[in-house]
């Protein structure tokens, strides 16, 4: 058997190895498919959406779609940078997101996202939320207004921390980040050191005593917008 | 912390095995016993099942009849489905208030809790409700009364005084008002067939040619994704792993069908005869039947009936002498949630987790329950199995339309005389049917339930099977007095009460739309509201996780197609540009609170 598998994404030749997902074949290719939950050491999760591709004509994720040979990849098209725009705006518009207050701002996934897909505001209008901080834990503080649930703390904290500090509840709408206590993350058994403390995109988890560190201009996505590390093995 | 509770819910988690599998027969029992699931209960179940804590409140939070906050030790759950709100739910929720003396989400002094509850599969006999477990058809104002008093007396749902329904709706075990409503028979649910006939007949071939009878039988689930069931059972078959499971999802909570419930009240030996062939061809030791939390008033006829199936040895070990199969089945409960309907969720729920369709792939099929191969199948898909065993593929696939073989039955309700459940051939014509369910005045028709296309007068002689109008089942009938624009912004209010939240578009896609719906009917809409909405329906479909919100918005996004005159009347341009929803002295009103004076320039 082969032990590569040539599939196509915009018409470009992409090789691949057997039981890789499409965002991992990409990534290696330099081929940047957007993306918010997604990180590589973490089981996808599969939950933003942003990733969605149109493989052999159906819309699938490319962060949990496996290669197969010969499939057909659509990334780069106006629809889906079309849905994509929506997707990022509802999770703007699902919270209350603050990014000229923001002390994750440059370096924040979400808003790096926007950037790049054009969005300079949303235009669905905000819901507005009641949503709590927690600031109870000596080294880490929770704002779940600027949550996207993503489930990258969930899982990092179940699967590598083995610790469980995390976990969804509610259903819907009220669906949100809930710790492993009756109420405070300090009562969780929670690190800083924690794996989980370090994999959010956006705000929600902060480290207490490290905001501004990096000045403005010097951020992650000051210069280069997300994505371009990715893209940049292409050159 | 409270001795007799910890006592109490270590008993229940000790009688479930402290199996972390069972959570939802742990929290059920907890819940029925306490009315909650407190912060106590929670953390004493977490510590018998050995897991995080956070992982049994997702659980309790996920599903409707499951709560953190106390509730009274009897609850209303009113249905509020478009059905009965057509059938004058109004008059029978201002009863309820009356008699009560609280509105909705409340809960009385003497522990009476009244709640709204989405389609309880009733649809043929609205207005309905539920006492705890107990159902209530047909209300009226008068009734609401009657039962309310009645209920004052003894505190014993159990104990209500109603009239019985037909069939096994009267069986001292179910004791119900509900009536099967069975309109007409057709040739393979409700026709007279010959018990075990099927299974002894299955029995008698190997399991891949029982296989391929169901596949030359053409034989498509009929939950309404249609897809083929001898393919379905041939990849089970065929995965590795030396556990297998067969799941029945009777799990039917797509408003206005109700067909699932007639068969498991009437035909549940079919049905249970269906899954043991089932078993058989994948090579399952275990068959689980998923019933909805609405139909726990079955769950005490169905358990009788599997006793006696296994005295009767046609299920346990060695059925029927077939030496080495073995095959039992078990019925596990939901708790009141719609996405438990698709087959992931379903599994998930079975496992004990919240309700959260998994990823695909794996399929069940490869990965299932447990992550053994499994195989979901629909209630009556199950039934059509026993029948193509008994009477041969061919007899099966003779009956219906070209594409579509065989009947379906279908949950006809709304604006009709003759609402029920009907078992018609495949490649019947909306309009045909519309005449025999004596619908003169139709405007609309529901075809495949909220997830599937609201369709108008033009479209009638388009025909029900797999091929044109696909449908799990539910058909309602709207006349021409219903708004089509209100009837899509409430069926967008199910589907956001139903959403699992787990994914952006359809957790928070389904709110919008239902916002963009509110402001046209409140006479605000814009004519761009309407590519709003389109826009971001499409959006919705096309990047969602699951069959949820890939259907969701076909209220919406058909009405608007089918219907577009309704919307466009209620839009217009506002001419000075301004956005018709901003209310400046509304959004002005905290801070002249806090300047303790009025604003001088908008008075």
């Amino acid at each position: 058997m082969s032990n590569e598998i040539t599939f196509s994404i915009d018409g470009t030749i992409v090789k691949g190895k057997p039981g890789q997902t499409i965002m991992q074949a990409a990534d290696e290719a330099g081929i940047y498919i957007p993306r918010l939950c997604y990180l590589p050491e973490l089981t996808p999760h599969g939950s933003c959406r942003v990733c969605t591709v149109i493989v052999n004509g159906k819309p699938q994720t490319a962060c949990t779609q496996p290669i197969t040979e010969g499939m057909i990849v659509e990334n780069d098209t106006p629809e889906l940078k079309e849905h994509r725009r929506n997707l990022v705006d509802m999770m703007f518009i699902e919270g209350n997101h603050f990014c000229m207050f923001c002390e994750r701002s440059g370096n924040c996934e979400l808003q790096a996202m926007a950037y790049r897909l054009g969005i300079l505001a949303p235009k669905f209008p905000f819901f507005f939320p009641d949503k709590a901080v927690d600031s109870s834990h000596k080294d880490i503080f929770l704002d779940l207004n600027r949550c996207i649930l993503c489930g990258r703390c969930v899982n990092a904290s179940n699967d590598i921390d083995k610790k469980g500090a995390f976990g969804f509840v509610g259903r819907g709408i009220h669906k949100k980040i809930a710790v492993n206590s009756e109420k405070n993350l300090k009562d969780t058994n929670m690190a800083v050191t924690d794996k989980a403390a370090s994999v959010c995109p956006v705000g929600t988890i902060n480290k207490k005593g490290t905001a501004f560190a990096t000045p403005y201009g010097q951020r992650m996505y000051d210069e280069k917008p997300i994505g371009s590390d990715i893209e940049a093995k292409n050159k | 912390m409270d001795r007799s509770l910890q006592t109490e819910v270590e008993r229940i988690c000790k009688a479930c095995g402290s199996d972390r599998t069972r959570m939802m027969d742990i929290v059920r029992a907890v819940q029925e016993k306490y009315s909650q699931v407190s912060d106590d209960a929670i953390n004493l179940i977490a510590k018998s099942v050995k897991c995080n804590r956070v992982e049994v409140e997702s659980v309790v939070t996920f599903y409707a009849f499951l709560s953190k906050q106390p509730k009274g030790k009897i609850v209303i759950r009113v249905c509020n489905d478009i059905v009965d709100k057509m059938s004058g739910l109004d008059r029978v929720a201002q009863a309820f208030k009356r008699e009560l003396g609280i509105d909705f989400g409340q809960t009385t002094p003497d522990g009476i809790t009244l709640e709204y509850t989405p389609c309880i599969g009733m649809c043929d006999q609205a207005p309905a409700a539920m006492v705890n477990d107990e159902v209530i058809t047909y209300l009226s104002s008068d009734k609401v009364k009657e039962l309310i008093d009645d209920l004052r007396k003894h505190y014993d749902p159990a104990k209500l005084k109603h009239r019985l329904g037909d069939g096994n709706n009267a069986n001292e075990l179910v004791h119900s008002s509900v009536h099967n409503g069975v309109r007409k028979k057709g040739r393979v649910i409700f026709a007279d067939y010959k018990q075990e006939a099927g299974l002894r007949n299955a029995f008698a071939i190997s399991p891949v040619e029982v296989i391929n009878e169901v596949k030359n039988a053409r034989l498509r689930g009929r939950g309404g994704a249609g897809f083929p069931t001898g393919m379905k059972w041939q990849f089970t078959r065929a995965a590795e792993g030396d556990k297998k499971y067969i799941l029945c999802n009777a799990d039917e909570g797509e408003p206005g069908t109700f067909k699932d419930r007639v068969i498991l009240t009437e035909r549940a030996d079919m049905l249970f005869e269906g899954m043991t062939i089932g078993g058989y061809a994948i090579g399952a030791e275990t068959g689980i039947l998923y019933l909805r939390g609405e139909y726990a008033y079955l769950q005490k006829l169905l358990e009788k009936i599997l006793t006696d199936r296994r005295s009767k040895n046609l299920l346990g070990k060695d059925i029927l002498g077939k030496k080495g199969f073995n095959f039992d089945i078990t019925i596990k409960m939901g708790a009141g949630a719609y996405i438990c309907g698709e087959e992931t969720s379903l599994i998930s729920s079975c496992e004990g987790l919240r309700g959260d369709p998994k990823t695909r792939p794996p399929f069940p099929a490869q990965k299932g329950y447990l992550g053994h191969p499994t195989a979901v199948n629909n209630v009556e898909t199950l039934c059509c199995v026993a029948r193509i065993m008994e009477m041969g593929a061919a007899w099966f696939a003779e009956i219906g339309s070209k594409g579509s073989p065989s009947t379906k039955l279908l949950s006809i309700s709304g604006d009709c005389r003759l609402p029920g459940v009907y078992e018609f051939p495949f490649g019947i014509k909306v309009s045909d049917l519309l005449k025999e369910v004596g619908a003169d005045d139709t405007q609309a028709v529901l075809v495949g339930g909220p997830s599937g296309q609201i369709i108008g007068p033009n479209e009638f002689h388009r025909t029900i099977c797999y091929d044109d109008l696909a449908t799990g089942g539910a058909v309602v009938i709207f006349g021409q007095e219903r708004n089509m624009v209100e009837i899509a912004r409430d069926y967008m209010e199910f589907f956001v009460e139903e959403s699992c939240g787990y994914c952006t578009p359809c957790r928070v896609g389904n709110v919008l739309l239902k916002k963009y719906l509110d402001k046209i009917l409140d006479g605000k809409g814009e004519p761009q509201d309407l590519d709003m909405l389109k826009s971001l329906g499409e959006s919705i479909k096309v990047t969602s996780r699951c069959g949820l919100g890939q259907t969701s918005p076909n209220p919406v996004l058909t009405t608007l197609k089918n219907f577009r005159g309704v919307y466009e009347k209620k839009v217009k341009k506002y001419a000075d540009g301004l956005q018709p929803t901003f209310d400046i002295k509304k959004a002005l009103a905290d801070a002249e609170a806090i300047a303790n004076r009025k604003s001088e320039i908008y008075v």
